[in-house]
């Protein structure tokens, strides 16, 4: 059994500045953030150590942070700058019985995150899923299309904040 | 209006108009497609089985829309699936009759603001005969509105177009 403070402490000694910090400010369980760059590298840490063996991946979500400052330009259009979108990931080691949460955010234009599903393939699904519904790219994933939407929707991402539906897809008319 | 009653006592004989006949036939085994998409399906099921019996009105799941009179809708039609309710649809031989079941399929249901992937009222894509609302329908719900579409069948005419 290890705590969020003892893996936090293991992963800063080992990869230094791409563990970011550990938030336990919030009313649930605390959370390490990590460097979407290096995700992947320390998602395979935690798996195959000795110490952590982090089998499991439980949950891969993703979230639209909400935040960002709105902006108003000269011809006064309004644009949002410093959006964020994050991934979390719940890891749970069924030998050892310890639980951990991941997390990573990304810029909103450009949102890469490195793929973890070549450390549990189950992964897979979970990382098509946040690319369908907030567009977050996972490089190196080997099939990155949507999973839920249609195969053909063009009006974007719909989880994200500042979606709209679009008036039509084939056809049929989308709002009520 | 029913035919039996119009038997002769001791001769194997009925008379009967053609259009009744038809119209008692058809409306007697309204073959459904064996097709369920959300919630709304377990209750069909439910309909199905046993204890509420489809099967004394003649509705039997078929496993083909090209064997099938009835469609019914039960549950959320999604955008995605939409397209490939009204390709079941277009499958269908003639006669075909639609019972959009719930809330969902009538208007979109819970999702009718937010439902970003819900198309609001399958009726956008299929003519609709009959609605059950409910959410889901209870199978007594689903039994009255299979009713209603033999009563609406019982009238129908082979020469006037129906809507």
């Amino acid at each position: 059994m290890k705590t969020s403070e003892e893996i936090y402490k293991s992963l800063k000694e080992k990869f230094g500045d791409s563990i970011i910090e550990l938030n336990s400010a919030q009313p649930v369980e605390a959370f390490i953030i990590v460097n979407p760059q290096s995700i992947d590298e320390v998602c395979l840490f935690l798996k195959d150590n000795e110490e952590f063996k982090f089998d499991s991946l439980m949950c891969l979500s993703g979230v639209d942070d909400a935040n960002g400052e709105k902006k108003t330009n000269e011809d006064g259009s309004t644009a949002i700058i410093g959006a964020t979108l994050s991934v979390f990931y719940h890891l749970e080691s069924i030998e050892l019985k310890h639980k951990v949460t991941l997390k990573v955010s990304v810029n909103k234009d450009n949102p890469e995150v490195k793929s973890v599903t070549g450390v549990w393939s189950h992964a897979d699904w979970h990382e098509r899923e946040a690319y369908d519904l907030l567009g977050i790219k996972f490089l190196n994933h080997p099939d990155l299309r949507r999973i839920l939407m249609p195969y053909d929707w063009e009006a974007g991402y719909p989880l994200r904040k500042d979606y709209e539906n679009p008036e039509f897809y084939q056809g049929m008319k989308v709002p009520y | 209006m029913g035919i039996l009653d119009q038997q002769f006592t001791n001769d194997n004989i009925v008379i009967a108009k053609t259009e009744d006949l038809l119209n008692w036939a058809r409306l007697s085994s309204l073959w459904q497609v064996g097709f369920g998409l959300a919630c709304c399906a377990i209750e069909m099921m439910a309909t199905s089985a046993s204890h509420y019996d489809f099967d004394r009105f003649g509705v039997i799941p078929r496993p083909s829309p090209r064997q099938s009179d009835v469609i019914i809708v039960s549950g959320t039609v999604t955008l995605k699936m939409a397209i490939r309710v009204k390709r079941l649809y277009e499958q269908m031989p003639d006669p075909k009759y639609v019972i959009s079941m719930g809330s969902c399929s009538n208007c979109g249901g819970p999702y009718w603001e937010h439902g970003y992937h819900v198309l609001k009222g399958v009726d956008r894509v299929i003519p609709v005969d009959v609605y059950v609302p409910g959410c889901p329908p209870r199978p007594e719900a689903l039994l009255e509105g299979l009713l209603k579409l033999q009563e609406k069948i019982r009238y129908e005419s082979l020469v006037k177009k129906s809507a």
